[in-house]
């Protein structure tokens, strides 16, 4: 019996011929990945268990990205639980700041996570590998602190809902219209413990950028991995980037679907996540007339150097309206520089945007921009629940760069095309 | 495993940052983390509760993030265990990984209100609704080894028996 991409990595890291859903397996992990929120329970779970040492210090990776630069005395004391643990450790994968960005957009861009990779992180936003054709879940602090000690994790092989994207994308729809659309269609936990498989020929043209934002937010359906059959596109992107071997899997013809989702592109138009679920989804055209008090452009989802080139070119020669914050946050210190070189951050500057260093800061509520009681905010973020940004009588809608930029410029929410 | 406790019912789709807001993640005190347990969908929670209390909840309870900063607040809050129509799959995992006995059942949250008392036996897998004259609901069946896990007291504490 053929077996989809998912199960083919599984069975790989399991070290078996075969597995089936349902079955639970252990298998080796090729990266486990923490941050300063998560990794510092998983480091006293670690200690408390009596272990000395990673089981391999090229595959344990920490990434303080969530609260820093360190917001306050607390979130330091959290930092330093985890450097000194990653000096001790001598891990190869330390991101001090300076050269730390958010963990989902550094990853992929320093080639740390490849095609075939088995990775487990202590964010549930680590689904967003499966854009690299690797199977990558989301899992909680214990879990990480036993992949660290035996480089292994528990799993339960999950049933493929396969997901059929055809047609030609409309004006302004990106990757992440496309997924917010099929959360939209099929609910918050319309996936729930499943795989999300990608196909289709409107998605062999997606950039990589787009294929990531899709597979980051399939946790907002419930689902357990997001994943793309890897191809041309994703050998240009890791080419350069990887510096170990890796692989290429593909499912095969005669895999096993819990359920096939044919969805025809050209029927979509911009996305609009009304609060307080992802799958309280509009189209642009049927948002009507919210007025907003901020927008936020960057996050795992969306921070990446093509989403703030698509905002710069809308931002250009115009400016942010009055009583409205734009802050926009590069993803990483090398889309911060690309974003510099390009002119990209003059012309935000220029726009009375806010520029800040990588963090993941206002996505989770951290800093950087928390929301007051009754304010609106347009987020290129993931989740729109209450409180998520700030005070819980606060709202967040959630959108791709382009809507976000032009919405900061109108001042309520607001297709591209609306601009003069 | 039995409990016995009054009932808090939540709707659907609790998230995690509403069990744990992000704004108390900058510390891994488990009591810090108790203290602020549902408190940005009911901030007088902590102080409503008395320990052995059970959750109950809607369907995909737990969703969102992967913080295990929940299931911790929630159990060190004193909550004995929580039952669900479903929970989201991190947030299950981490219940079982960490010790939070959680159960699935559909059915007990259209007959069940906030205060009555439910008797919830996880060995036979049966929840009572006291004075309902119903009979017992059965909760979805455990996997055998998330029964180990709960049996070893967690993950970790599975693997060192295990290595023993």
């Amino acid at each position: 019996m053929g077996m989809t991409i998912t199960e083919k990595i599984l069975a790989a890291h399991a070290d078996t011929k075969e597995v089936h859903p349902g079955m639970l397996i252990n298998a080796r992990v090729d990266i486990a990945l923490g941050n300063d929120i998560t990794a510092p329970l998983a480091i006293g779970e670690f200690k408390k268990a009596g272990a000395a040492t990673v089981f391999d210090r090229d595959k344990v990776v920490l990434t303080p990205d969530h609260f820093t630069p360190n917001k306050d005395i607390n979130s330091a004391q959290q930092s330093k639980v985890i450097r000194e643990f990653a000096r001790e450790q001598r891990l190869t994968h330390y991101y001090e700041v300076g050269e730390v960005g958010v963990e989902h957009a550094l990853l992929p861009e320093q080639g740390v996570v490849l095609p075939g990779d088995l990775v487990i992180g202590a964010d549930s936003h680590t689904c967003t590998y499966g854009a690299l054709g690797a199977f990558a879940t989301g899992v909680g602090s214990t879990d990480l602190a036993a992949a660290m000690l035996t480089g292994e994790a528990w799993f339960k092989v999950p049933e493929t809902m396969k997901i059929v994207f055809s047609g030609k994308l409309n004006r302004w729809v990106s990757g992440k219209d496309l997924i917010l659309y099929l959360i939209g269609r099929i609910g918050v936990d319309g996936a729930l413990y499943k795989a999300i498989e990608f196909t289709g020929d409107t998605v062999k043209k997606l950039t990589m950028s787009d294929r990531l934002t899709i597979a980051n937010m399939v946790i907002e359906a419930g689902g357990k991995n997001g994943i793309f059959i890897p191809d041309a596109v994703t050998k240009q992107y890791v080419r350069k980037r990887a510096k170990r071997d890796f692989t290429f899997y593909a499912s095969d013809p005669d895999a096993t679907y819990a359920q096939v989702i044919e969805i025809d592109v050209g029927a979509i138009e911009p996305q609009v996540a009304f609060p307080h679920l992802p799958s309280n989804t509009r189209g642009i055209s049927n948002v009507g007339d919210v007025k907003i008090d901020q927008v936020v452009i960057g996050s795992c989802t969306n921070g990446r150097i093509e989403d703030l080139r698509v905002a710069a070119s809308l931002l250009k020669g115009r400016r942010v309206a009055p009583y409205v914050r734009l802050i926009v946050i590069p993803a990483t210190q090398e889309i911060y520089r690309k974003a510099m070189r390009e002119g990209l951050l003059e012309i935000f500057v220029d726009a009375k945007a806010a520029v800040s260093t990588p963090t993941c800061g206002p996505c989770l509520g951290g800093y950087m921009g928390i929301l007051a009681d009754g304010e609106r905010a347009v987020a290129t973020t993931n989740r729109n629940f209450v409180g998520r940004m700030g005070h819980t009588g606060s709202e967040i809608y959630l959108a791709n760069p382009a809507v976000a930029a032009a919405s900061a410029v109108m001042g309520r929410i607001a297709g591209p095309d609306e601009l003069k | 495993m039995k409990f016995s406790g009054r009932v808090w019912k939540f709707g659907d789709n609790i998230d995690t940052d509403v069990i744990i807001p992000a704004r108390y993640l900058n510390t891994s005190d488990h009591q810090v983390l108790a203290a602020h347990c549902m408190e940005d969908a009911d901030p007088e929670f902590v102080k409503k509760i008395q320990p052995g209390d059970i959750i109950v909840g809607g369907v995909n309870f737990g969703c969102g993030s992967s913080r295990e900063h929940a299931p911790i607040a929630i159990k060190v809050a004193g909550i004995a265990c929580v039952v669900a129509r479903s929970f989201a799959r991190i947030f299950y995992r981490n219940a079982f990984n960490m010790g939070l006995p959680i159960f699935e059942s559909d059915a007990l949250w259209g007959m069940v209100s906030e205060g009555q008392q439910i008797d919830v036996d996880g060995d036979s897998g049966k929840i009572t609704v006291a004075g309902s004259g119903r009979e017992p609901l059965a909760v979805n069946p455990i996997p055998p080894f998330m029964q180990e896990l709960i049996h070893d007291g967690g993950l970790m504490r599975h693997l060192s028996l295990k290595k023993k």
